[in-house]
């Protein structure tokens, strides 16, 4: 649910990275942070356990610039993705404006994606959200492992309603701000509707 | 989709105005206001040196967490919650059911004197909130991005 401010001249976005557990959504947060002015980033946030899974969440808040005179700011937030963590994901979900779906290419984690996309449709929808309607953008990370599916084939199980897809490998930056920017201009896009 | 929280100049201006006296009412060091969802509505006293993004972060994971942990014992959220530190102490509370409001204070107040201000505070600000909910609902309260075009979202993504 972004915030306008006409007071401050500001906009704020809140964008939610999803996916299975060990999929690489705080991996990406974290290029972003290592890749961005710092003048443009606020400081990153990870509530995680002692062998660095996410607990709850992990936070970057971002600048992009301004639009008509209105500063856009987006809140990055990560979920855990281990399945048993399903009460916290659910409250990382509220008042989100875009989705990133961070899938993991690799043939073993099918299943755990397919898992990992039907609980966002389940918990979106407690929230209120269509993962039909939603600004909403895929990741294929993982793509330089050996053992992954095809484009073709995680595009089939993953991608029905053919939203904007890219091929990422989180550590070296590969695919991580494509993803970034496509997510943000759909949730502004969204915002010209009247959100 | 659900639509976001919109803040006007008159709003705002209450409810800094709010917090500020709350600031002064209670002793506070600092006072600030959050929407549930994590953005920061406001702040006064000595937040300059403070990472309020943050905060208001947490502070939004805090309290959804709370109202998690309240559902399963049967409680609709807890309103109020405080959390003592050596030096410092933090007091949240709920306000309108959609905003957060937090005082940080030291030795110089104390947890008594900061609900019965916040008390106060919180009613005025429910008060402002209503407000602006009408005032966000009311037909024609067009999205002042309706004229944005698709270049000005591309101009913010060239390098």
């Amino acid at each position: 649910m972004s915030f306008i401010n006409y007071s401050s001249r500001e906009i704020n976005c809140k964008i939610v990275y999803y996916g299975p557990g060990l999929c690489g959504k705080t991996t990406n947060l974290q290029y972003v942070y290592a890749k961005t002015n710092p003048e443009a980033k606020g400081k990153m946030i990870s509530l995680a356990t002692e062998t660095e899974r996410t607990l709850f969440f992990d936070f970057l808040p971002l600048s992009l610039g301004e639009i008509r005179g209105f500063k856009t700011r987006f809140h990055l937030y990560t979920v855990p993705g281990q399945v048993f963590y399903d009460a916290s994901r659910k409250l990382i979900l509220k008042g989100v404006d875009g989705v990133v779906f961070v899938a993991d290419s690799q043939i073993e984690r099918m299943e755990a994606n397919m898992e990992s996309i039907e609980n966002l449709r389940v918990n979106l929808a407690e929230q209120g959200y269509d993962l039909n309607k939603i600004p909403y953008v895929i990741q294929y990370n993982k793509r330089d492992l050996p053992n992954i599916a095809t484009v073709d084939e995680l595009h089939r199980l993953m991608n029905p309603r053919n939203v904007p897809e890219y091929q990422a490998v989180a550590p070296t930056g590969v695919g991580v701000f494509d993803t970034l920017k496509a997510v943000a201009k759909l949730v502004l896009t969204e915002l010209k509707k009247g959100g | 989709m659900n639509s976001g929280l919109v803040m006007y100049e008159e709003e705002f201006r209450l409810i800094a105005g709010i917090c500020d006296r709350l600031t002064r009412d209670a002793n506070a060091k600092v006072v600030f206001l959050v929407d549930k969802n994590g953005q920061l509505i406001a702040s006064s006293g000595a937040a300059q040196n403070l990472d309020t993004t943050s905060l208001a972060s947490l502070t939004a994971g805090n309290v959804a967490a709370m109202g998690g942990l309240a559902k399963l014992i049967g409680e609709k959220e807890f309103p109020n919650q405080f959390h003592e530190g050596e030096k410092e102490s933090l007091h949240m509370s709920i306000v309108g059911g959609r905003v957060v409001l937090v005082v940080i204070f030291d030795a110089k107040s104390s947890l008594g004197l900061v609900r019965l201000r916040v008390k106060k505070a919180g009613e005025e600000l429910a008060k402002v909130f209503d407000v602006l909910a009408k005032k966000q609902a009311t037909p024609g309260a067009q999205s002042p991005f309706a004229e944005i075009t698709d270049d000005d979202i591309d101009n913010l993504f060239s390098e």
